[in-house]
């Protein structure tokens, strides 16, 4: 039987924040969502649009998969049965049809920001951080309103990181440094970086 | 054990079921709600275009370039990208009879390269843009191609490469002719020319006679001796070079046997 977590955050929030944004951020500490991370950090424009769209369907499928867990599979549920071995398939159809769905309002109201995001925009429903982020929700037995900080704070972690690498791997490519140019070396740079946030972390104890 | 999985199925597929259709049904509204009229025409356009965006056609886009074909503000030919076969189809596609203008390429008005000495040595950062930003240029002359390459990275066609002797190098096969490395070029030594014929005094250098005698052993002295020669009148001497009207040139080939610095030359 699992116990539902309530609705409003008991928590403390604060550790919460800073954990998915740095403590254990989904790029450098867990490692999750590399692909748009080395596809996209070699511009910043690309990959500060990309941010803003993984922050959106991270904050909005933490909304839409914490009822469905434990109003639908979770043996507490209307049902009273133990579904809860259903959640990646249910996690990720919820994920790829809102992101569907984004497509379609950008679509409809945005049209330039819909072709500059175009390809990125479906990459987003295949993107493991996402799916990492509400799985963790429910792990960690997060109640409502800290699933939501959690996932909204995921997604500035994953932000921060992105345009700070687009930072450095654009100047790095302008000056033709050949251990920086190709994945070898995004993933040099990842592993550099993702060492620097480890040990300092590692200083602050939440 | 297996009872237990066998009792599990009916509401796993009810569920899964429920929220499948649930998703789908959100969907379906949504592709109505949000639905964008696209015309036919345009999109199956859109499919020959080459998509590069290169903007030769004076259009930001391919999709823009397609909009306004279809709407009669613009010929199919004013795209430099398309091949003849993709003029055929899109020729079938709209019902007229296109036929691809001459190809166009970028040539480089300039010599110089490792032929033209360097005053210092530059390690700054990797673009003619920021090499100018340092007290002119490294070359010698301040007219002539700095061969930091930033026609290449303007390149959507990977048809530009700087060759070993420190000048662009257009790759015939893959050049569209768009211009884009043109309007790159922070020195404009590069313009667009027919392939065949055009006559080009290959030098930017405003630079007093003696001085480009000094570093560069093929640049416009200002001498004349061409514009003398000439039997149509069509090269005028701008400031200190050359500079041919092409409109009236025949391209007999006088001029480039009269140069005494080899500074002209035919396509």
């Amino acid at each position: 039987m699992i116990e539902t977590p309530g609705l409003m955050p008991t928590e403390d929030l604060f550790p919460i924040f800073v954990n998915a944004m740095f403590t254990k951020n989904f790029l450098l500490i867990m490692f999750l969502g590399l692909c748009s991370y080395v596809g996209l950090t070699t511009n910043s424009d690309t990959s500060k649009g990309m941010s803003m769209a993984v922050t959106f369907v991270m904050t909005m499928s933490a909304i839409l998969t914490w009822p469905i867990y434990y109003y639908l599979l979770s043996d507490a549920s209307i049902l009273k049965t133990d579904l809860t071995f259903l959640r990646t398939i249910c996690f990720i159809l919820i994920i790829a049809s809102f992101v569907q769905l984004v497509e379609f309002i950008i679509r409809k109201f945005s049209p330039p920001l819909y072709k500059s995001l175009g390809i990125y925009l479906p990459l987003i429903a295949t993107n493991c951080a996402v799916l990492g982020v509400v799985l963790l929700n429910i792990q960690e037995g997060y109640t409502y309103g800290a699933s939501i900080i959690y996932a909204f704070a995921a997604g500035l972690g994953y932000s921060w990181v992105m345009l700070a690498t687009a930072a450095v791997r654009e100047k790095l490519i302008m000056r033709n440094v050949d251990l920086f140019s190709g994945f070898i070396g995004a993933f040099f740079a990842a592993t550099m970086v993702a060492l620097i946030v480890v040990s300092y972390f590692s200083v602050v104890k939440l | 054990m297996t009872e237990d999985l066998m009792s599990l199925l009916p509401p796993a597929i009810a569920v899964l079921g429920a929220l499948g259709l649930a998703m789908a049904g959100m969907l379906v509204w949504a592709s109505k709600a949000f639905h964008v009229e696209s015309d036919p025409l345009v999109d199956a356009l859109m499919e020959l275009m080459p998509g590069a965006n290169c903007g030769a056609c004076g259009y930001p886009g391919c999709a823009d370039f397609a909009e306004h074909v279809v709407a009669g503000d613009i010929t199919p030919d004013a795209c430099t990208s398309c091949d003849a076969e993709t003029f055929e189809m899109i020729g079938e596609l709209l019902g007229m009879d296109i036929s691809a203008a001459e190809p166009m390429y970028p040539i480089t008005l300039c010599q110089g390269g490792t032929n033209c000495k360097d005053r210092y040595d530059y390690i700054g950062a990797d673009t003619c843009r920021a090499a100018i930003l340092l007290s002119g240029t490294k070359k010698a002359c301040s007219y002539g191609c700095i061969g930091l390459g930033d026609c290449v990275r303007a390149c959507m066609f990977d048809a530009i490469e700087i060759a070993d002797n420190g000048l662009p190098k257009i790759k015939k096969y893959n050049c569209k002719g768009c211009g884009a490395c043109v309007t790159a070029c922070p020195q404009q030594v590069l313009t667009i020319a027919k392939e065949h014929g055009p006559v080009y005094v290959v030098c930017a250098s405003h630079d007093k006679p003696k001085y480009v005698k000094e570093v560069c052993e093929f640049g416009c002295i200002g001498c004349g001796i061409c514009k003398k020669n000439c039997p149509e009148g069509a090269i005028a001497l701008v400031q200190k070079v050359a500079v041919i009207d092409q409109e009236k040139c025949t391209q007999c080939g006088t001029c480039i046997d009269v140069c005494p610095r080899n500074a002209i030359v035919k396509l």
